[in-house]
Protein backbone atom coordinates (compact mmCIF):
# COMPACT_ATOMS: atom_id res chain seq x y z
CA UNK A 1 0.00 0.00 0.00
CA UNK A 2 1.32 3.27 -0.93
CA UNK A 3 1.15 5.93 2.42
CA UNK A 4 0.29 9.53 1.63
CA UNK A 5 3.52 10.66 3.06
CA UNK A 6 5.33 8.41 0.42
CA UNK A 7 3.70 11.20 -2.22
CA UNK A 8 4.07 13.90 -0.09
CA UNK A 9 7.70 13.56 0.45
CA UNK A 10 8.25 12.79 -3.51
CA UNK A 11 6.51 15.92 -3.82
CA UNK A 12 8.65 17.59 -1.42
CA UNK A 13 11.54 16.19 -3.19
CA UNK A 14 10.68 17.77 -6.51
CA UNK A 15 10.02 21.11 -5.46
CA UNK A 16 13.28 21.15 -3.74
CA UNK A 17 14.98 20.26 -6.48
CA UNK A 18 13.31 22.25 -8.99
CA UNK A 19 14.36 25.63 -6.16
CA UNK A 20 17.66 24.02 -6.09
CA UNK A 21 17.52 24.50 -9.91
CA UNK A 22 16.59 27.96 -10.16
CA UNK A 23 19.35 28.84 -8.20
CA UNK A 24 21.86 26.73 -10.10
CA UNK A 25 20.84 27.85 -13.71
CA UNK A 26 19.36 31.65 -12.86
CA UNK A 27 21.19 33.37 -16.33
CA UNK A 28 19.30 30.76 -18.34
CA UNK A 29 15.67 32.14 -18.63
CA UNK A 30 14.83 28.61 -20.53
CA UNK A 31 16.12 26.61 -17.38
CA UNK A 32 13.95 28.39 -15.00
CA UNK A 33 10.88 28.35 -16.61
CA UNK A 34 11.47 24.24 -16.90
CA UNK A 35 12.18 24.71 -12.93
CA UNK A 36 8.48 26.26 -12.11
CA UNK A 37 7.17 23.65 -14.38
CA UNK A 38 8.36 21.48 -12.13
CA UNK A 39 7.20 23.12 -9.27
CA UNK A 40 3.89 22.92 -10.57
CA UNK A 41 4.25 19.47 -11.27
CA UNK A 42 4.88 19.21 -7.20
CA UNK A 43 2.11 21.01 -6.54
CA UNK A 44 -0.13 18.55 -8.30
CA UNK A 45 1.25 15.73 -6.75
CA UNK A 46 0.49 16.87 -3.87
CA UNK A 47 -3.16 17.41 -4.84
CA UNK A 48 -3.91 14.11 -6.32
CA UNK A 49 -2.54 12.19 -3.44
CA UNK A 50 -4.95 14.39 -1.00
CA UNK A 51 -7.73 13.84 -3.30
CA UNK A 52 -7.06 10.21 -3.09
CA UNK A 53 -6.72 9.53 0.91
CA UNK A 54 -9.61 11.79 1.49
CA UNK A 55 -11.55 10.42 -1.16
CA UNK A 56 -12.80 13.72 -2.76
CA UNK A 57 -11.94 14.53 -6.08
CA UNK A 58 -12.33 17.91 -5.76
CA UNK A 59 -8.61 18.16 -5.23
CA UNK A 60 -8.45 17.01 -9.07
CA UNK A 61 -10.54 19.52 -9.99
CA UNK A 62 -7.39 21.84 -8.57
CA UNK A 63 -5.00 19.91 -10.68
CA UNK A 64 -7.15 20.64 -13.74
CA UNK A 65 -6.90 24.29 -13.29
CA UNK A 66 -3.50 24.35 -12.52
CA UNK A 67 -2.86 22.43 -15.70
CA UNK A 68 -4.88 25.23 -17.64
CA UNK A 69 -2.91 27.97 -16.00
CA UNK A 70 0.66 26.41 -16.64
CA UNK A 71 -0.48 26.07 -20.20
CA UNK A 72 -1.23 29.90 -20.53
CA UNK A 73 1.62 30.71 -18.14
CA UNK A 74 4.34 28.39 -20.57
CA UNK A 75 2.63 29.87 -23.62
CA UNK A 76 3.48 33.67 -22.91
CA UNK A 77 6.35 33.04 -21.15
CA UNK A 78 8.19 31.42 -24.25
CA UNK A 79 6.25 34.23 -26.24
CA UNK A 80 7.95 36.93 -24.02
CA UNK A 81 11.28 34.80 -24.50
CA UNK A 82 11.23 35.04 -28.60
CA UNK A 83 10.92 38.36 -28.39
CA UNK A 84 13.45 38.61 -25.46
CA UNK A 85 15.65 36.78 -28.04
CA UNK A 86 14.91 39.23 -31.10
CA UNK A 87 15.75 42.43 -29.38
CA UNK A 88 18.09 41.57 -27.50
CA UNK A 89 20.35 38.34 -28.81
CA UNK A 90 20.93 36.85 -25.35
CA UNK A 91 18.55 34.90 -22.73
CA UNK A 92 20.87 35.97 -20.05
CA UNK A 93 19.13 37.03 -17.38
CA UNK A 94 22.54 39.30 -16.47
CA UNK A 95 21.76 41.13 -19.99
CA UNK A 96 18.59 42.38 -18.83
CA UNK A 97 19.34 45.32 -17.30
CA UNK A 98 17.50 47.93 -19.09
CA UNK A 99 14.84 49.24 -16.38
CA UNK A 100 17.84 49.45 -14.23
CA UNK A 101 18.13 53.09 -13.19
CA UNK B 1 6.09 -5.06 -0.18
CA UNK B 2 3.19 -5.10 -2.54
CA UNK B 3 3.44 -4.19 -5.83
CA UNK B 4 1.90 -1.28 -5.70
CA UNK B 5 4.62 0.00 -3.42
CA UNK B 6 6.81 -1.40 -5.96
CA UNK B 7 6.17 0.29 -8.81
CA UNK B 8 5.65 3.36 -6.97
CA UNK B 9 9.60 3.32 -5.56
CA UNK B 10 10.58 2.72 -9.92
CA UNK B 11 8.28 5.66 -11.06
CA UNK B 12 9.50 7.58 -8.25
CA UNK B 13 13.43 7.19 -8.77
CA UNK B 14 12.51 7.96 -12.79
CA UNK B 15 10.97 11.03 -11.15
CA UNK B 16 13.59 12.04 -9.08
CA UNK B 17 16.36 11.20 -11.63
CA UNK B 18 14.44 13.12 -14.71
CA UNK B 19 14.09 16.40 -12.08
CA UNK B 20 17.89 15.98 -11.25
CA UNK B 21 18.84 16.05 -14.81
CA UNK B 22 16.88 18.98 -15.81
CA UNK B 23 18.34 21.15 -13.58
CA UNK B 24 22.20 19.84 -13.85
CA UNK B 25 22.41 19.09 -17.93
CA UNK B 26 24.36 21.58 -19.91
CA UNK B 27 22.08 21.52 -22.92
CA UNK B 28 18.90 23.14 -22.73
CA UNK B 29 16.99 20.31 -25.64
CA UNK B 30 18.42 17.70 -23.21
CA UNK B 31 17.13 19.60 -20.21
CA UNK B 32 13.41 19.40 -22.37
CA UNK B 33 14.13 15.99 -23.07
CA UNK B 34 14.60 14.90 -19.32
CA UNK B 35 11.74 17.23 -18.57
CA UNK B 36 9.36 14.79 -20.67
CA UNK B 37 10.85 11.72 -18.62
CA UNK B 38 9.29 13.12 -15.32
CA UNK B 39 6.28 13.96 -16.60
CA UNK B 40 5.63 9.90 -18.01
CA UNK B 41 6.92 8.81 -14.94
CA UNK B 42 4.69 11.16 -12.74
CA UNK B 43 1.67 10.82 -15.09
CA UNK B 44 2.71 6.52 -14.54
CA UNK B 45 1.81 7.94 -10.30
CA UNK B 46 -0.72 9.50 -10.76
CA UNK B 47 -2.67 7.00 -12.06
CA UNK B 48 -1.77 4.47 -9.46
CA UNK B 49 -3.56 7.37 -7.20
CA UNK B 50 -6.51 6.66 -9.50
CA UNK B 51 -6.29 10.19 -11.62
CA UNK B 52 -6.42 8.39 -14.49
CA UNK B 53 -7.83 11.12 -16.24
CA UNK B 54 -5.47 13.77 -15.06
CA UNK B 55 -2.49 11.45 -15.98
CA UNK B 56 -3.61 11.44 -19.66
CA UNK B 57 -4.30 15.55 -19.41
CA UNK B 58 -0.59 15.20 -18.10
CA UNK B 59 0.79 13.31 -21.50
CA UNK B 60 -1.52 14.95 -24.12
CA UNK B 61 -1.34 18.41 -23.29
CA UNK B 62 2.18 18.85 -21.27
CA UNK B 63 4.50 16.27 -23.22
CA UNK B 64 2.05 16.77 -25.97
CA UNK B 65 1.62 20.53 -26.33
CA UNK B 66 3.99 22.46 -23.73
CA UNK B 67 6.98 20.94 -24.44
CA UNK B 68 6.93 20.83 -27.99
CA UNK B 69 6.11 24.32 -27.48
CA UNK B 70 9.31 24.72 -25.26
CA UNK B 71 11.38 22.57 -27.48
CA UNK B 72 10.39 24.57 -30.69
CA UNK B 73 11.45 27.61 -28.58
CA UNK B 74 14.93 25.61 -27.65
CA UNK B 75 15.92 25.10 -30.80
CA UNK B 76 14.54 28.79 -32.49
CA UNK B 77 17.49 30.77 -30.41
CA UNK B 78 20.76 30.18 -30.75
CA UNK B 79 22.26 30.08 -27.57
CA UNK B 80 25.64 30.82 -26.53
CA UNK B 81 25.70 27.96 -23.89
CA UNK B 82 29.18 28.19 -22.64
CA UNK B 83 28.31 31.43 -21.14
CA UNK B 84 24.93 30.79 -19.86
CA UNK B 85 26.71 27.85 -17.62
CA UNK B 86 29.07 30.01 -16.51
CA UNK B 87 28.67 30.46 -12.09
CA UNK B 88 27.38 27.05 -12.14
CA UNK B 89 29.63 25.71 -10.02
CA UNK B 90 29.92 28.75 -7.53
CA UNK B 91 26.15 28.63 -7.37
CA UNK B 92 26.07 24.80 -6.42
CA UNK B 93 26.97 25.22 -2.57
CA UNK B 94 23.83 28.09 -2.03
CA UNK B 95 21.47 26.12 -4.00
CA UNK B 96 21.89 22.83 -2.43
CA UNK B 97 21.95 24.31 0.82
CA UNK B 98 18.80 25.80 0.44
CA UNK B 99 17.59 23.23 -1.26
CA UNK B 100 18.77 20.52 1.36
CA UNK B 101 17.17 22.68 4.12
CA UNK B 102 13.70 23.13 2.80
CA UNK B 103 13.30 19.00 1.71
CA UNK B 104 14.68 18.25 5.55
CA UNK B 105 11.82 21.02 6.89
CA UNK B 106 9.23 19.70 4.55
CA UNK B 107 9.74 16.09 5.23
CA UNK B 108 9.99 16.83 8.81
CA UNK B 109 6.16 17.85 8.55
CA UNK B 110 4.94 15.30 6.12
CA UNK B 111 6.46 12.43 6.67
CA UNK B 112 5.19 9.06 8.06
CA UNK B 113 5.11 10.52 11.23
CA UNK B 114 2.11 13.09 10.47
CA UNK B 115 0.77 11.32 7.05
CA UNK B 116 1.82 7.52 7.43
CA UNK B 117 -0.76 4.79 7.22
CA UNK B 118 -1.57 4.81 10.51
CA UNK B 119 -2.74 8.37 10.07
CA UNK B 120 -4.46 8.21 7.15
CA UNK B 121 -5.75 4.78 5.92
CA UNK B 122 -4.98 4.14 2.42
CA UNK B 123 -8.66 4.03 0.86
CA UNK B 124 -10.45 0.70 -0.85
CA UNK B 125 -9.91 0.58 -4.23
CA UNK B 126 -12.98 1.55 -6.52
CA UNK B 127 -14.36 -1.17 -8.59
CA UNK B 128 -13.67 -1.51 -12.42
CA UNK B 129 -16.53 -0.01 -14.00
CA UNK B 130 -15.64 3.22 -11.99
CA UNK B 131 -15.36 6.02 -14.45
CA UNK B 132 -12.80 8.85 -13.22
CA UNK B 133 -13.49 10.95 -16.24
CA UNK B 134 -17.96 10.89 -15.83
CA UNK B 135 -16.73 12.05 -12.15
CA UNK B 136 -15.18 14.80 -13.03
CA UNK B 137 -16.59 15.83 -15.70
CA UNK B 138 -19.99 15.66 -13.46
CA UNK B 139 -18.53 17.75 -10.81
CA UNK B 140 -16.82 20.42 -13.38
CA UNK B 141 -19.83 20.92 -15.51
CA UNK B 142 -21.62 21.70 -12.24
CA UNK B 143 -20.60 22.91 -9.22
CA UNK B 144 -17.70 24.28 -11.28
CA UNK B 145 -18.94 25.22 -14.13
CA UNK B 146 -17.97 29.31 -13.53
CA UNK B 147 -14.47 28.27 -13.04
CA UNK B 148 -14.06 26.55 -15.64
CA UNK B 149 -15.27 29.05 -18.50
CA UNK B 150 -12.51 31.25 -16.54
CA UNK B 151 -10.20 28.85 -17.38
CA UNK B 152 -11.44 28.71 -21.06
CA UNK B 153 -11.05 32.55 -21.13
CA UNK B 154 -8.04 32.35 -19.49
CA UNK B 155 -6.29 30.10 -22.07
CA UNK B 156 -8.70 32.34 -24.78
CA UNK B 157 -6.02 35.47 -23.62
CA UNK B 158 -3.19 33.06 -23.75
CA UNK B 159 -3.60 32.56 -27.12
CA UNK B 160 -3.95 36.00 -27.74
CA UNK B 161 -1.13 37.18 -26.30
CA UNK B 162 0.75 34.81 -27.17
CA UNK B 163 0.45 35.58 -31.12
CA UNK B 164 -0.07 39.00 -30.51
CA UNK B 165 3.61 39.18 -28.47
CA UNK B 166 5.21 37.55 -31.55
CA UNK B 167 4.07 38.94 -34.35
CA UNK B 168 6.55 41.23 -36.22
CA UNK B 169 5.61 43.84 -38.65
CA UNK B 170 8.09 45.05 -41.13
CA UNK B 171 8.11 48.26 -42.17
CA UNK B 172 9.95 47.57 -45.55
CA UNK B 173 8.41 44.83 -47.10
CA UNK B 174 5.84 44.30 -49.90
CA UNK B 175 2.35 43.00 -48.60
CA UNK B 176 -1.15 42.52 -49.44
CA UNK B 177 -3.88 44.43 -47.70
CA UNK B 178 -6.84 41.88 -47.39
CA UNK B 179 -9.17 44.72 -45.78
CA UNK B 180 -8.79 47.16 -48.67
CA UNK B 181 -8.88 43.97 -51.39
CA UNK B 182 -11.82 43.08 -49.59
CA UNK B 183 -13.23 46.34 -49.38
CA UNK B 184 -12.91 47.02 -53.01
CA UNK B 185 -16.12 48.20 -55.26
CA UNK B 186 -16.73 47.26 -59.20
CA UNK B 187 -17.02 50.78 -60.15
CA UNK B 188 -13.56 51.66 -58.57
CA UNK B 189 -11.55 49.10 -60.71
CA UNK B 190 -13.57 48.98 -64.22
CA UNK B 191 -14.49 52.49 -65.92
CA UNK B 192 -16.90 52.35 -68.66
CA UNK B 193 -16.46 54.60 -71.24
CA UNK B 194 -19.14 55.99 -73.52
CA UNK B 195 -17.71 56.95 -76.67
CA UNK B 196 -18.40 56.78 -81.05
CA UNK B 197 -17.21 53.88 -82.76
CA UNK B 198 -14.19 54.58 -84.75
CA UNK B 199 -13.65 54.39 -88.14
CA UNK B 200 -11.38 51.44 -89.35
CA UNK B 201 -7.79 52.64 -91.29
Amino acid sequence: MIALSDVLILGAILFSLSVAGIFLNRKNVIILLMAIELMLLAVNMNFIAFAYFLDDIAGQIFVFFILTVAAAEAAIGLAILVVLFRNRHSIDVEDLDSLKG
Amino acid sequence: MGTEKILFYIFATVVVFGASMVITVRNPVRAALFLVLTFFASSAIWLLLEAEFLAIVLVLVYVGAVMVLFLFVVMMLDINLARLKAGFISYLPVGLGVAITMLVIMVMIVGPQNFGLEEYLAPVRHVASYDNTRELGGLLYTVYVYPFEIAAVILLVAIVAAIVLTLRRRPNTLHQKPEEQIAVKSVERVRKVKMRAEERK
